[in-house]
Order: C-alpha cells, then structure tokens, then sequence
C-alpha cells in the first residue's frame, strides 16, 4: 500500500527523532520557567543556546572528549547566566535589552568562530567519536534526562520551601524581603539554573543532535522557548507535553521529502504553529506579578 | 539643551566605546591587528568621498530600521521583526517595480504604499496578538521573521525570478528606482527619504495628539487608560506604523541600490537587527537616530575594511558578522543604567 506523504508517520526514526528535537526546546524552557517564576525574563535564550552548543563542540572537536566538552557547555551557561544576573539583578539593568544584545553577539561570535577555526561560514565538521553523546539503540539519553529535569524542576517550585520562596520573591519582592528571603540570592541562582540548562540544550544540539556547529544552530528555539513557558502556564510537567509537541513539528519539517510541497512551507511549521499556539492558550494564564521588574531596597 | 540630554549623549558614547573596545579584542584574540579595525572605521568614514558616500548609503536603511523600533518602543514594545518587516518591503518593491508597467513618480509612490502598508499589516498583526491574545511580542515578531523570509524566498525562488540568473529576481523597471545621488557611488534618493521620515516621525510622535497617545501608554498604560486613552488601539497602531518603516528599508535598498534582490535575501539580512542598536543608542528618539545610524554604518563599512585587509588570495576575510557581535556588545552596555549615575551614587 503506498501511504505517500503519510509514509513517514510509520517510520520509528521519525518518533525517535521526534523524542530527541524536544530536549532543546523544553530543557530552554523549563529553565526558562525557574528564572521566571523568580521574576526574571530572559530573552537571550537564543544566545545562550547557541554558545552553549558553539563551546562545547570547539572543546569536543579539539580535545575529542566529552567530559571537556560537556564541561564547556556548562561553564559558558554558568558565566552568561552571572552575566545575566549581575546586569538585571544587582545592576537592575534592562533584562529584555541585555537579552536582546547577548542573541545578536552570540549569533555574531559564532560566524566568526566558524570561519576563524575552519575557514568556513556554514558549519563545523563532524566532532570525534569519543565527543559525541554516545546513543543506547539509537536513543539520547538527554530524552530521559530531559523529562526528569521537568519532573525534578516541578517538584521543587510546587513541594518544597525553595519552591515557596522562590516564587514569594516572583510575586511580590517586598514582602519576601520583609520576611527575611533574600531576593537578591534566590533570583540570581534562579537565573543561573535558568541558564544552564538553555546552554545544555545547546549543548544536545552541538553533540549529540549534530555532531558539529552550523550557522543559526538555534534556528528560533530559544524564542519558542520562550512561548513555550506562557501557554505551559510556569509549569514545568506541561512543558515537557508541550516540548513533545513541539519536537514533533520541527521532525515533520525535516522529515517531509522535498517536492511534495514546497520546501519553504515545511520549514515555516514549528514558527506558525508556536504563534498560532500561543495566541489560543495565552490569554487564560497570568504570569508572576515581578516579572521582569528589578528589585530595589529602599 | 538640558543637562538631561547630555547625560544621555554622553551615556551612549560610553556604550560605543565599550563596544568597539571589545570588537578590538575579538579581534585581536582572533589573530589580527585591532588597529585595522579601528583603522577601518575612520577610513570607512573619512577614507575618500567613494568610502564616505557608501558610509551614508548604508545610514539610510539603518535610520529606518532604528526609528521602527523606536516607534513600537514608544509605546513600550519590543518590535524585534524589522528584519521579517524589511523582507516584506523588498518583496513589495520587486513584484510591483519588475512586473508592473506605471508612469515615473507614479511607480514608484505605488510601491512605497504597498510596501509601507505589508511591513504594517505584519507589525500590526504583532500588535493585536499582544492586545488580545497575550502573545509577546518578542516571541511573536521572531517567529513572523522567521515565516516572511519563507515567504519571500518562495515567491523570489518560483515566481518572480530572473530567466537568466535564477539567483536572483528579475530587474525593476527604470520608472522604479530611486535615482543616484552620485554616480558612481551607492547613495539614492534614499537617504533623504529616510531623513525626512525622521523628522516626519518625530512631528508625528511629539506634536500630534496621535503621538501624545502613544507615549502616554508607554510611559504608563494605566494611567492612559484613565486618561481616557484606547491603550489597545495606540499599541496596535504603533506597532502598524513601526512595521510599515521597516519595511520602506526593504524597499528602498531594492529601488536604490540593488534594483532587484537575490532569491536568499542575503542583500538585506540584518538591517532589521542593526535597527535595534541604532535605536538604541538614539535614546529611542527620531532626531538622534540620524547620527546614530551614521555611525553604525561607519562600523559597516568598518567591518568590511577588516575583511579586505584580512582576506588571502581568493579566500574571503572575517566574516561581517563581526559587526553583529559588536553590535551585541554594544546593546548590552546600553542596557546597563545610566553609567554617570552608578558614578554620581558611589560618591
């Protein structure tokens, strides 16, 4: 029986492939979800995505070790999640700006270290063997990792005195202070997880997804990301749904053969379908009432 | 002027410079002298009247991209789809100036319509997804960025592509263009368009009640509500009016520069980013962004000097998404708050 286009519904690799695309996304996300639960937005997931991936293949590529290369992917989402907080939380800075900065720097750093390494403005070769994420019968294990993190992450905003404060300092700053939190403390180690765990993403798709470093690796992620977060309502276990959701339309846009359609509406999929989501499920949800405000002691 | 503006002046100096510092150490860590950099700049502004009229050509796309964000920021949004918006123009100015046949002035006050009103209905749709569905509109404009360069790219590829140079669109008609303003260089008419769209922007946003609205809901929505203010409507609206500018960027880099466009949009990617620093450093005010997008563009063709210097044979140099990183550097100084007043406190 010929399926045509439908055939690729049969195939395992496309829901394997599917699993796999959801673990940027939703690790971004969920991140994403504990900074802002804290009251702090960041925009430059994007960027911090992308180096995450760009530093941990130049490590992986050079050294061929994976240790050294995941290590680099998590120092760089440590040091750009510092960065992040110094400027939005103790400098009380503009986070949307700062954000918006570290995406264009990030894209722009990335070209550059492509051309500057391997002569070369579209992609990085193929990391060493022993770089890679090694695969168990073709599965990741950032997939389990990944759910796990949203489970773990769920559990400790909604069960547990970290959870509490940290979302007390999300809604509303003074009174948690009065209380004896620290604000300061609580957002600046929400920001860091927050941003470690984009830079992880990064770093599936540098080692594990592909293997090398392309131009635009992110390719809209970090922002769909962000969307993800409003209509998953702050929670990290609906995040996981909605990354399922999502790694399944961007395994439809690669996995679609070419001439059936034309190619550029494929690709459109996963942008469409993040607006169209979000404009049906956003206007329910509420988000934390600090969002985005800068904490200052009188 | 008040000591207010001088603050601010002085304030996006200092970013500048942080940034272009730090350019130089990319620089320099990447193995080249970072006095080529610098080097270039001037050159790339003083260099020769070639080097200085390319400089302002590149002013003129960058001055609208910088007050389409500055016209949504107004209004506190964050329109990060200039570069989506700027596309649409482009396609605007290729399918009316290569396949429709009009008389001069005519053609081209078509196009510019058709393109302000596209970039517009896609800024627009930004907006009302923001008022009624709650979609940011940082989230929202990435993603349409993302869908009018499929979009065009489709249509450049099937459509309205050059028979004997697929690469590309077919050629607009002579009746178009934006004539030169010096042969033999790149600046158009453009620039003076772009000039007076400033000025016409800032009447627009500081001596109309039209403009009185829209500050007044990006300074305190609430307040311009009982104010008796349709926060909704003047978000919208901005938002309209933003996509619309960006979008004559688009537009006017076909009708003067490239008289066409090659099927990946690569002769425009980026403006629509640039805008958002240039902007920025313009303090978010149409006057400033004049000498804003001037000096951004210095630091185009900057850059494009650094890749002459450093290209070997028939390899090219760095790549020109240096300037980008600059320019992500720069935006990231100008978020810190005001550097006089950290100076003024420790005092």
């Amino acid at each position: 029986m010929d399926l045509g286009i439908l055939s690729i519904f049969v195939e395992p690799s496309f829901y394997l492939g599917a699993l796999r695309l959801m673990v940027p996304i939703t690790l971004a996300a969920i991140g994403e979800i504990i900074a802002e639960r804290s009251g702090v937005v960041n925009i430059g997931l994007e960027g911090i995505i992308m180096l995450g991936a760009l530093s941990s293949v130049y490590v992986g590529y050079f050294t061929g070790n994976l240790y050294l290369a995941l290590l680099a992917g998590i120092s760089t989402g440590i040091a750009l999640g510092i960065l992040h907080a110094l400027i939005s939380i103790y400098l009380a800075g503009d986070q949307i700006v700062v954000g918006v900065g570290l995406n264009l720097f990030a894209y722009g750093i990335g070209v550059v270290t492509l051309y500057l390494t391997w002569g070369t403005f579209a992609n990085s070769p193929i990391i060493p063997k022993g770089a890679q994420i090694p695969k168990f019968y073709g599965f990741s294990p950032f997939v389990p990792f990944t759910i796990a993190v949203g489970i773990i992450a769920w559990y400790i905003i909604e069960r547990t005195s970290i959870g509490l404060r940290l979302k007390a300092v999300g809604e509303n700053p003074r009174a948690a202070d009065s209380a004896g939190i620290n604000v300061f403390k609580i957002r600046f180690f929400a920001t860091l997880v927050g941003s470690v765990l984009a830079a992880l993403g990064g770093v599936f798709l540098g080692l594990d997804w592909l293997a090398s470093y392309t131009r635009d690796i992110s390719a809209g992620r970090g922002f769909i990301a962000l969307a993800m977060v409003v209509f998953s309502r702050w929670n990290p276990i609906i995040a996981v749904f909605s990354g399922l959701l999502f790694g399944f339309l961007f395994a439809i846009s690669l996995s679609i053969p070419s001439g059936i359609v034309p190619d550029q509406v494929i690709w459109s999929i996963p942008y469409i379908a993040t607006v169209l989501v979000a404009a049906g499920f956003v206007a329910k949800t509420r988000a934390p009432a600090a969002l985005g405000k800068p904490y200052k002691r009188e | 002027m008040s000591i207010k503006y001088w603050k601010q002046i002085v304030d996006s100096l200092l970013s500048l410079m942080a940034g272009f510092f730090v350019g130089g150490i990319i620089i320099w860590l990447a193995g080249f002298d970072p006095l080529l950099f610098y080097q270039g700049l001037l050159i790339g502004a003083f260099g020769n009247l070639y080097y200085f009229m390319t400089t302002l050509s590149y002013a003129a796309p960058l001055m609208l991209t910088g007050l389409s964000f500055a016209i949504a920021a107004r209004a506190s949004l964050f329109n990060v789809g200039a570069e989506g918006q700027s596309y649409l123009g482009a396609l605007a100015a290729v399918s009316i100036g290569a396949f429709l046949t009009l008389p001069n002035l005519a053609h081209q006050l078509l196009i510019i319509v058709f393109a302000f009103v596209l970039g517009g209905l896609l800024g627009g749709l930004a907006g009302w997804l923001k008022v009624s569905r709650g979609v940011n509109e940082v989230v929202s404009t990435i993603m349409l960025n993302y869908l009018s360069l499929y979009v065009s790219n489709y249509l450049f590829t099937y459509w309205l592509y050059d028979p004997m140079r697929a690469y590309k669109t077919k050629n607009i008609e002579t009746t178009a263009i934006l004539p030169f303003v010096m042969p033999g260089t790149d600046l158009s008419l453009s620039l003076f368009l772009a000039v007076l769209a400033s000025f016409f922007i800032y009447i627009l946003l500081w001596k109309t009640p039209f403009g009185y609205e829209i500050r007044a809901v990006g300074l305190n929505p609430t307040a311009a509500s009982y104010g008796g203010i349709n926060v909704r409507r003047s978000m919208v609206l901005s938002m309209f009016i933003s996509g619309g500018v960006a979008a004559l960027a688009g537009a006017f880099e076909v009708m003067g520069r490239f008289h066409c466009m090659d099927t990946e949009l690569t002769y425009i990617k980026g403006y629509g980013f640039d805008g958002i620093a240039v902007s920025l450093i313009g303090r978010n005010h149409p006057i400033a962004i004049i000498p804003a997008s001037i000096l951004f563009a210095m630091l185009k063709t900057g850059v494009q000097a650094v890749q002459r210097y450093t290209s070997v044979g028939g390899r090219t140099g760095v790549p020109l998404e240096l300037g980008l990183a600059v320019q992500g550097v720069i935006i990231v100084f100008v978020a810190l708050p005001s550097i006089i007043d950290m100076i003024r406190r420790m005092r």
